[in-house]
């Protein structure tokens, strides 16, 4: 067989095993190696609920994607190029993502009579079942050489079966000539100092499943993709939830004041809390609440205190935390809600992406009950958004929810690392003293702003609470003061479109046809237009990382298009948001509500169908 | 700065029904301040009142302090989380039994067990008297309300109990007649570190008047219950000649110089004991023993908030990162050139 050399521009690699083989460990360091060689990278990982599902199962198996390349790396990718899979199952349910031209490793030594009845095969056949037999498959008895490679490391045999992932990533470096030395470096400072004895085995087996793939004759051709041209700077991999926790922090910084986060574990929220917790010198104070009904309590009573207060959840939680909100919106105190959402209703799909949380994040309260939603569109981006929703919440003086996606909390990308300095001040209108008794309703009359008078300064002693209060502090039942502080509060928010940016259109300023989304789908709608537009098609995009207020231009953009389609990852809950906000566009709608991202290919297709 | 009771009072209207238990609870707070800001040395601007939903919540806004009227059940999380904030500040909190007990009940029994600095005045009359009469988690079983119209099947709480059962390290209980002894519950409850539950015995004359009648009425009272101090013999009775004694594992109330017991047997309280066992058999007294009044529990702990405090400054102390550029550029980087 003759060895070619590919040039590629990108990859997209899927590793898939059980779900306790590793698999996410072994996608992030290709992720890692690849973004340190200097590429664009994109990842996501696609794993089941329970943390050791049915071993051999579908149901059970866990994948890892990472698409990266020279350029034009604005998703995980679709469809990929490499496979990987380590037991029949894996293959069964990840076959689908194989490109006809792809290579698929799978370890030989799990495709046992019994692995693969687990795996629902009805036949020792599963390539005829699958009807991949024009891929090129290598087979590779993955286990017995990771179990000859480590015969004299003195590991146990337990150890020693965990590190054929290592050996697989091996592989993988080999087929597309990525260097070993960045993941030499993570196993150093990975276990030198704790396990120094799980270094050298390590080093040994990657090594090793480095040069079976080179001296194999099964791999026909090998792929060399070009570091990407990045603007200069200094670079870091980051997700979304980690993102997220570091905006807040930045923001809290910004302000001068203290953080505090009250928050419960919620899949696939919960790594902002212990991303949060980490930083505690970082004047962080982080609370592991009861329950979502107290994350947000406390975070509510830390607010009250002057802090930059936050609670973090997913759909289920924010249904919890709804009465609470109300709170936050009637008191008028800063709060910031990160709603990273999940598939529903109910526990639904909880590890799977979705965008069906609109509609609770708008509508979800009692009362009329207006907060401004601030949506992120990329893992690196929820950096930017969690401090823009942290500054307008502390310098508007209203919760504001923040929309994240299981996508982009677990997604990660390469990140190139701003400055503090370039990022603006954030002054909340904290008051020190006033003249008589403190009216805490009273408000700028443009902003609409009230001030903030924090616990501790003498003169300012004031109540805020649940019930309708007149301007100056008392209950009222009034008619005439109820509607008042209603349309007040409403006004609040919607003097926000002064403070947010204008939406920004992707490609032509005109055109027959405007990809409208929001959220995480950024990355797909992006790459769909940019590829409609290679093939002479008058399409833009136009996202929105504000839902409320609109952005104040979004009427004289939709006026620019002839047609408007509408792409999320529900079925339609923000369309009907613009249908009620600006009745006089028709928007088309392109939904998918499968706990998946969209792909990119059937975003073309269905752009195409309507032009 | 020295206060009196007066400068408690915010100049809002007392809205609750005339003889409602809640006027002289107010009232016993208002008048414990004023020593708790002189003993702690607190101006009154470090004061906040958190209270949750009923009638008795409405008490921050009675109050000349800052204040916080929540949402029902919530008081607790929201008072923890501004202590956690700031734990300079002396949080109280106001709650009934539906509140604190009921819909509340998660939050109330988690601020005890982390010891939360908390003073939580909860308002105990039985019944929910904001939403006219329903039975609550403290209603005696058969009590018979607008949702229970052929008496409840149920079994109350024993406030007290929840207290110990969640490590809480603070518990004193209090007639609303009796203010005397409420202000010093409270300037107790104040110097106390940690979660202070202080169960305030108190009467709804509208949907449940009387719930307390049994032990508070004046010509019974002396001999109903009795008002616990710490290193003080357990002695009660009109007379004052009435005693707590334990005997083969049980407490007895006994009379002094009747069936052969004298002053020596009559049990002496300590409030600062550790352990539960006096304690919970003093919260559970009733029937044949007088109701316990009076701080019955006091022990020292850390408290949640301090040790939320101490790390945070440990951790600080101790990090490499202490700007957020600091931490953007930490872990694995790369240049692009």
């Amino acid at each position: 067989m003759n060895h070619k050399v590919i040039d590629a521009k990108d990859v997209v690699i899927r590793f898939a095993g059980d779900s306790g083989d590793g698999m996410q460990l072994t996608g992030t360091l290709f992720a890692d190696a690849s973004a340190l060689y200097g590429n664009e990278i994109s990842t996501f990982p696609d794993y089941p609920a329970e943390i050791r599902a049915p071993q051999g199962t579908v149901s059970g198996v866990s994948g890892f994607q990472v698409h990266f390349g020279s350029e034009g790396v604005n998703t995980p990718g679709d469809f990929c190029d490499v496979l990987v899979a380590m037991n029949p199952a894996a293959l069964k349910a990840n076959a689908k993502w194989a490109k006809s031209t792809a290579t698929i490793i799978v370890d030989v030594d799990s495709f046992t009579e019994a692995l693969l009845q687990k795996a629902g095969f009805k036949t020792d056949d599963p390539v005829t079942e699958l009807h991949i037999e024009d891929r090129n498959i290598i087979w590779a008895p993955i286990t017995t050489l990771t179990k000859e490679s480590l015969a004299d490391s003195g590991l146990d045999a337990k150890s020693i079966l965990r590190s054929k992932n290592m050996f697989t990533l091996g592989m993988c470096f080999y087929l597309f000539n990525r260097p070993l030395e960045y993941t030499y470096e993570y196993l150093e400072k990975k276990f030198g100092k704790k396990k120094p004895q799980l270094v050298a085995p390590n080093k040994k087996v990657l090594f090793d499943g480095f040069n079976y793939a080179a001296n194999i004759q099964a791999i026909a051709n090998t792929y060399t993709v070009a570091a990407a041209n990045l603007p200069k700077g200094t670079y870091r991999n980051i997700n979304g939830n980690q993102a997220v926790a570091w905006g807040l922090i930045a923001a809290a910084e910004k302000a001068g004041l203290q953080l505090f986060c009250g928050s419960y574990p919620i899949t696939p929220a919960t790594a902002i809390l212990e991303e949060l917790a980490l930083h505690k010198n970082l004047n962080v104070k982080t609370m592991q609440a009861e329950d979502e009904i107290a994350g947000i309590c406390t975070a509510i009573g830390a607010a009250y205190g002057g802090a930059l207060a936050v609670t973090s959840t997913s759909g289920p939680g924010l249904s919890l935390k709804s009465e609470a909100m109300g709170l936050a919106v009637i008191t008028e105190l800063p709060l910031v809600i990160v709603d990273v959402q999940r598939s529903g209703p109910s526990t639904g799909i909880p590890t799977k992406t979705e965008q069906t949380d609109l509609a609770q994040a708008l509508y979800g309260r009692n009362g009329e009950c207006p907060v401004c939603i601030v949506a992120a569109h990329s893992p690196s981006n929820c950096f930017d958004a969690a401090f823009n929703a942290a500054k307008l919440a502390l310098e508007h003086m209203m919760p504001v929810i923040l929309l994240s996606e299981g996508f982009l909390g677990n997604g990660s990308e390469p990140w190139r690392i701003p400055s503090m300095k370039d990022y603006p001040a954030i002054k909340p209108p904290v008051i020190n003293s006033c003249e008589g008794a403190f009216k805490p309703f009273e408000r700028d009359p443009k902003t609409f702003v009230r001030s903030w008078a924090i616990p501790g300064k003498a003169g300012l002693e004031h109540r805020v609470g649940g019930l309708e209060k007149n301007p100056a502090g008392t209950i009222s039942s009034d008619p005439e003061n109820h509607a008042y502080m209603v349309a007040q509060r409403a006004a609040k928010v919607a003097a926000l479109a002064d403070f947010i940016p204008e939406l920004k259109v992707e490609g032509e300023q005109q055109g027959d046809l405007l990809l409208v989304g929001w959220g995480g789908t950024f990355g797909h709608l992006y790459t769909a237009a940019k590829q409609l537009q290679a093939e002479g098609r008058k399409v833009s995009l136009a996202h929105f990382d504000y839902i409320n207020p609109l952005p104040k231009n979004t009427a004289e953009v939709f006026k620019r298009f002839r047609k408007i389609m509408v792409c999320e990852l529900n079925s339609g809950q923000f369309a009907d948001w613009l249908r009620a906000r600006l009745p006089e566009f028709k928007y088309l709608q392109y939904n998918k509500v499968q706990g998946q991202p969209f792909i990119v290919t059937e975003v073309v297709e269905a752009a195409k169908a309507v032009l | 700065m020295k206060y009196t009771a007066q400068d408690f009072k915010s100049n809002q209207e007392v809205r609750w029904c005339p003889g409602c238990g809640d006027h002289a609870v107010l009232a016993a707070l208002q008048r414990a301040l004023p020593s708790v800001s002189e003993t702690l040395d607190l101006p009154k601007e470090k004061f906040v009142v958190v209270s949750g939903i009923g009638c008795s919540s409405r008490l921050p806004y009675y109050m000349d302090t800052f204040g916080f009227h929540g949402i029902h059940g919530r008081a607790t999380a929201l008072s923890t989380g501004l202590k956690v904030a700031r734990p300079e500040l002396c949080v109280w909190q106001a709650c009934g039994d539906g509140d604190a007990l009921a819909i509340g009940g998660n939050h109330f029994i988690h601020a005890i067990r982390r010891n939360v600095d908390l003073n939580i005045i909860l308002f105990n009359n039985q019944i929910y008297g904001l939403t006219k009469g329903q039975y609550s988690p403290t209603s005696k079983f058969g009590a018979i309300t607008k949702t229970s119209p052929y008496g409840t099947v149920e079994n109350p709480f024993t406030p007290g109990q929840l207290v110990i059962g969640a490590r809480g390290t603070f518990f004193a209980r209090g007639l609303d007649v009796d203010m005397k002894t409420n202000q010093e519950i409270f300037l107790a409850a104040a110097l106390h570190k940690g979660t202070s539950v202080c169960e305030m015995l108190t009467n709804c004359m509208i949907f449940n008047d009387g719930a307390h009648a049994a032990i508070s009425a004046r010509e019974v009272r002396a001999d109903r219950t009795i008002t616990l101090r710490d290193g003080e013999k357990m002695v009660f009775g009109a007379n004052g000649d009435k005693g707590i004694v334990l005997e083969n594992g049980a407490l007895k109330a006994v009379t002094i110089g009747a069936d052969g017991y004298t002053m020596d047997d009559i049990l002496v309280h300590h409030a600062d004991t550790r352990d539960t066992f006096m304690h919970s058999m003093l919260i559970d007294m009733k029937d044949d023993l007088p109701v316990a009044l009076g701080v019955i529990r006091n022990v020292e702990d850390s408290t949640y908030d301090q040790n939320v405090e101490k790390q945070l400054q440990e951790v600080t102390a101790a990090a490499k990162i202490h700007s957020v550029d600091e931490l953007l550029h930490s872990g694995s980087t790369w240049e692009v050139k």
